[in-house]
């Protein structure tokens, strides 16, 4: 009866919703993951587009997923050489 | 030609091989010609699920191994003539049988049954890999706790790289009573977060559990409210529309409890 009353005035601290809760954030992780060979090949599409703009230095160029507490990020970090010239 | 259903999970332990047994007797007993496909080699268990274990001589692993004809491998149901278990090999390791051997059986099983339904192993290694080569369509089972969900999840996104689409769900072990205290996640948040359709929503009963024992689908046994949730599934998978049981209702006497403070117990 104490446990009820409780309830009552803490308000919504049910066991859904803490599952539900974990559930969204261990999922936004889960599904931010691509297999190696599609990191691998993002890798080199990215390398075709940039080098139209700009001479880069393609071993040093770093494309993975950055994770904080709930949200996914795209990082990449990408080592300029040149950057080309409008008539170049 | 017949359709082949997988049914899957990730998660081990949610339900796959009472799904299977219910649903392909449920289908048998709606004049269905129906061959269920024990895909999880080397843990055989829908044999005793049907109550067919003493019956079994030849396996999966021998008819694509070539040992011996499918027409010999295939155990004739008990209770139905146009219901057929495929043995899963108990002494092989999973990946005894290839995707492509897998795709090949598929093939000559749906030429000569309506539906082949198979249940698939827990995990997302070659044993799964192998259970969905040739599946047209995917049932996923899921329980209502977050492991289950998140594995369910991980299963929609490797169905879909394996080209197998639109996968449907059954929520499996609903606890009634503890959505209503609100300690379970209802049907609403489940689908919320795996988005995709529901086929299927199973309570959690204690007549599964008796059923298993004797080796009976409960999906027989008229006054089962699980076995009821079967056979809906069937008639959904047979392309019928049909309401979902409502398992929430909240009663008078519910809320009365739920106002004491003395709800939930049963």
């Amino acid at each position: 009866m104490l446990d009820f009353i409780m309830k009552l005035f803490r308000g919504s601290d049910n066991s859904k919703d803490q599952a539900k809760e974990r559930l969204r954030l261990v999922l936004v992780h889960d599904r931010a993951s691509l297999s190696p060979g599609l990191l691998e090949s993002l890798r080199g599409d990215l390398i075709e587009v940039l080098s139209k703009y700009m001479e880069i230095d393609e071993p040093g160029l770093e494309v993975d997923f950055d994770r904080s507490e709930d949200a996914v990020a795209l990082v990449a970090n990408i080592p300029v050489k040149r950057v080309k010239r409008e008539n170049d | 030609m017949g359709e082949a259903i997988v049914i899957t999970s990730g998660k081990g332990g949610v339900g796959k091989t009472t799904t299977t047994a219910n649903l392909g007797t449920g289908l048998a007993h709606n004049k269905h010609k129906i061959c269920l496909v024990d895909a999880d080699i080397g843990l055989r268990n829908l044999d005793v699920v049907l109550g067919l274990e003493n019956r079994i001589v030849y396996d999966l692993v021998d008819v694509v191994e070539g040992r011996c004809r499918l027409r010999q491998a295939l155990i004739k149901d008990k209770r139905y003539d146009s219901l057929f278990l495929l043995p899963a090999a108990q002494t092989k390791e999973k990946d005894a049988v290839s995707p492509e051997q897998m795709a090949e059986l598929m093939g000559t099983l749906k030429s000569e049954f309506d539906f082949i339904i198979v249940d698939c192993p827990a995990g997302i290694e070659q044993g799964f890999k192998n259970a969905i080569s040739g599946a047209d369509r995917a049932v996923i089972v899921t329980t209502p706790e977050v492991s289950a969900v998140r594995d369910a999840d991980r299963i929609i996104g490797l169905l879909e790289a394996a080209e197998v689409y639109d996968p449907q769900l059954i929520i499996n072990r609903l606890r009634p009573d503890m959505v209503r205290r609100g300690d379970m996640m209802d049907i609403q948040d489940i689908i919320d977060i795996l988005a995709i359709p529901l086929v299927g929503v199973v309570p959690d009963d204690e007549s599964i559990i008796v059923s298993s024992n004797r080796g009976e689908p409960v999906v027989l046994d008229q006054r089962s409210r699980p076995g009821q949730a079967y056979r809906n599934i069937v008639r959904r998978l047979e392309g019928l529309e049909v309401p979902f049981m409502d398992l929430e209702q909240k009663t008078v006497m519910h809320r009365l409890r739920t106002l004491f403070g003395i709800g939930g117990k049963r």
